[in-house]
């Protein structure tokens, strides 16, 4: 492997960013695809996408001869905007699932280190938090206050960042008024309808915890199946 | 997300950097493929020097010492080989996997570029 090539991996790497090591696995030919790249057009096309997706590296039969990717994809994150009851619940499945957590509410009432023990907390409004850590494509964003001077901008933040999950909550009702100021917002009906509301999975979900898990299993069902099947 | 990204395969393939940019010849090693039991996920790696220094892991600890040979072979000669163990097969008297899996691992030396000094 040629050293500028590694330099390039491990820049990925630290930088939340992602990319395919391709290595010809006869003669050792090496090539890097980065996940910003337009890679359509690329034999592998098909392939490179799923591996994006799947973030596991393999070896793989082509005309050309075996292949070996090695794929480096940001670890799976989870925003939530707002710290309410759903998401003390939620926090710590999200961990335990694997998820780097982030909860962001401006209400300093709401956002308490006793509430959220040990959790990255930003008890400050989502526009100055998201400035400093943007979302991206690895970023899974759940906006839960009900209040739309919080929720809003961390949702068509989400739709332009390409999270791979975008949930809201509030009823069908409130869904349809926030669809209302995301259209006067200039969204077309392809960008809201990639928003999971009413948020999660259907199980009936009643209590603040059990919503939590409907909510994880719509995130994980993104992750795991492309963001179509959320 | 998966395995392959654990915080122990960035530190090896920071390693691998770092070493080759303190100008020690450097061989990278990766699990490309397993069948069975395997104790190392397909994308672990092992970065191994000159002298035989290496950091990380391809298997349990089983396989190692062989890979760390070959891959000083591999940054004399500059060629990529690709090696496999199982401990069905003929090398199982000398080294395999105590786990009854099979895993192929390539070799590959780090080259620093001409135009990289």
């Amino acid at each position: 492997m040629d050293l500028s090539l590694l330099s390039d991996l491990n820049r990925i790497r630290s930088s939340r960013q992602a990319g395919i090591l391709i290595t010809e696995l006869s003669g050792g030919a090496q090539r890097l695809v980065y996940g910003t790249d337009d890679f359509a057009s690329d034999p592998l096309a098909d392939e490179l996408a799923r591996r994006f997706r799947s973030g596991k590296s393999g070896r793989l039969e082509t005309d050309g001869g075996a292949v070996f990717l090695t794929v480096c994809v940001p670890p799976p994150r989870l925003v939530l905007i707002g710290a309410v009851h759903i998401t003390q619940a939620l926090v710590p499945m999200a961990e335990v699932a694997g998820f780097d957590v982030l909860v962001i509410d401006p209400r300093t009432a709401f956002a308490t280190e006793e509430r959220f023990p040990g959790t990255v907390l930003e008890a400050e409004w989502p526009e100055d938090v998201l400035k400093e850590r943007p979302l991206d494509a690895y970023t899974a964003l759940a906006a839960v206050t009900h209040d739309p001077k919080i929720d809003d901008f961390p949702l068509q933040a989400a739709l332009r960042a390409g999270c791979f999950y975008i949930g809201a909550l509030g009823s069908r009702k409130t869904h349809a008024k926030r669809l209302e100021r995301f259209a006067e917002a200039g969204f077309g009906p392809e960008d809201v309808g990639r928003i999971d509301a009413p948020i999660g999975l259907d199980i009936g979900a009643a209590s603040p915890a059990e919503i939590a898990v409907a909510v994880l299993g719509s995130v994980i069902s993104a992750l795991r199946k492309g963001p179509e099947a959320a | 997300m998966s395995q392959d990204s654990t915080p122990s395969t960035l530190d090896i393939l920071r390693t691998a950097e770092e070493w080759s940019k303190a100008g020690r010849r450097v061989a990278l090693a990766t699990v490309i493929d397993t069948w069975g039991s395997a104790p190392r996920p397909v994308g672990s790696h092992l970065v191994i020097d000159e002298d035989g220094n290496f950091e990380g892991s391809v298997s349990g600890g089983c396989v190692e010492g062989a890979v760390v040979s070959e891959a000083v072979d591999v940054i004399d000669t500059g060629k990529p080989t690709t090696l496999e163990f199982g401990v069905a097969d003929e090398t199982a008297w000398r080294v395999g996997l105590s786990c009854g899996g099979r895993i192929q691992v390539y070799v590959e030396p780090v080259v620093a570029s001409p135009a990289a000094g």
